[in-house]
């Protein structure tokens, strides 16, 4: 016999489904009064420091088709390459951007949008710089474990070209899938959950 | 398992995640999973800075009765209508420690199973006391707790005659990004439990009984409410080990 390796297993994530909007942003889907706004809908202010930038897009499923009751989050660096977090050591981040967002996706087109401002860079574990980018979770109906994956910015060519995650995806075609389109300051990020064009998603 | 406030922040890697314990991307027992599943493998990555760190919410910005369903939609003087419960428990990591200061954000369908929601048309009647939605921030030693009432069971179209057993929607913050976590909460005892193609998205019979919270009569209010303890587990973070590669990458 051994010592017991005695950690606990994580508990199992299920679908947020359908209705995941009345949880995470009641007043975009009509229950008012509870919260005063929906967490993640703001992330400046007129004193956070970066340039300005906007990213939409939507997602799509194996059909093409737009989901329109998905929820999107993004956790990004501010200007300057930190993170508004307990756990950055490096130094302090701006105080006035959170670096977090939420969006659902609604409307038509079941389109989503950050209004936010460009991160700086981050290093890697080893210490090598990673283009500039912005962390997305995917939750909906139909997604049984919420996805992860990233942006990169097309105006970054020589910084993604040298990326230490970008340099690991073997198929180098399916590089343009975490690449924004668009160009500054209003990027445009569609996330293909399935088929030709999907997304890079990854096990983080 | 003491908690640790004044600890310095950890910064090590999260525990892999277990991706046999989770439910896999592809389910066809849950319809929806097949267009919405990635047919590539996931590309991994040991958790980068941008991973590791994460968002965090202070207990300023709750209002009082963010974590009181019963109270939080209800006119004045007035409550919801329903089998009045506390849920309550704590958030762990896979090493047992607590995790102070999670952000928890619930919601869940009312006492006859209809949701609060545009897309919704269950003929079941809607609660004009009852929202559905809530919130609350782990404390030092990570317990929480809120109160509401039971929600019912609910039809979806999905299989014929497919019904969803009484859960409660579990969102989570823990200290990093990697950690996020959307779950749901099952009750002890709900025999359709077994029958739902949502649960059973989950192949192993412990990660689905880890779902289902016991009565918990120890903490139940006589005259008041029945609790039910629910206790979540997030991903383990490294201890740096060796991580500071002094000799150089």
């Amino acid at each position: 016999m051994v010592q017991a390796l005695d950690y606990l297993k994580e508990t199992a994530s299920q679908t947020a489904g359908p209705y995941v909007h009345i949880g995470l942003t009641p007043n975009f889907c009509g229950i008012g009064g509870v919260y005063d706004t929906d967490l993640g809908t703001t992330m400046v202010s007129e004193n956070t420091l970066g340039d300005r930038v906007t990213v939409s897009g939507r997602v799509l499923d194996g059909t093409g088709t737009p989901l329109r009751d998905a929820l999107v989050e993004i956790w990004q660096a501010d200007a300057a390459g930190l993170y508004n977090s307990p756990s950055e050591l490096r130094g302090a981040a701006d105080p006035a951007f959170s670096g977090w967002g939420r969006c659902p996706t609604g409307g038509e087109d079941g389109a989503f949008l950050f209004e936010t401002i460009k991160p700086g860079r981050v290093p890697f574990k080893d210490g090598r710089p990673m283009a500039p980018h912005i962390t997305f979770w995917i939750v909906a109906r139909g997604i049984n474990v919420g996805l992860h994956t990233r942006m990169y910015f097309p105006d970054e060519a020589e910084a993604n070209a040298a990326d230490p995650l970008l340099l690991r995806v073997e198929h180098r075609h399916r590089i343009a899938t975490l690449v924004a389109t668009g160009s500054a300051p209003n990027y445009i990020f569609d996330i293909h959950l399935q088929g030709e064009k999907e997304t890079v998603f990854l096990d983080i | 398992m003491s908690d640790r406030a004044n600890q310095k922040p950890e910064t090590g890697a999260f525990f892999p995640r277990d991706r046999n314990w989770h439910a896999p991307a592809l389910t066809p027992g849950y319809k929806t999973s097949v267009l919405r599943s990635p047919q590539k493998a996931l590309l991994s990555l040991d958790g980068t800075i941008s991973e590791i760190t994460g968002p965090v919410f202070g207990h300023s910005m709750l209002g009082e009765l963010d974590n009181d369903l019963i109270h939080n939609f209800a006119k004045p003087g007035e409550s919801a209508i329903g089998e009045r419960i506390i849920v309550h428990g704590r958030v762990l990591d896979e090493r047992g420690r607590a995790v102070s200061g999670a952000l928890l954000e619930f919601w869940q369908a009312n006492a006859g199973g209809r949701y609060r929601h545009k897309k919704e048309s269950y003929l079941a009647a809607l609660d004009p006391n009852f929202g559905g939605c809530g919130r609350t921030i782990t404390d030092e030693e990570g317990f929480y707790s809120f109160r509401t009432i039971k929600p019912g069971p609910y039809p979806w179209p999905n299989g014929v005659n497919d019904w969803r057993p009484a859960h409660i929607h579990f969102s989570v913050f823990g200290h990093g990004f990697a950690q996020r976590l959307i779950t749901q909460m099952y009750f002890e005892g709900d025999p359709m439990i077994w029958k739902c193609p949502i649960v059973n998205t989950i192949a192993d019979r412990r990660a689905i009984e880890q779902l289902i919270a016991p009565l918990d009569w120890a903490n139940t209010i006589p005259m008041d409410a029945r609790a039910y303890k629910f206790d979540i587990i997030l991903r383990g973070r490294r201890s740096t080990l060796f991580e500071n590669r002094i000799e150089g990458n």
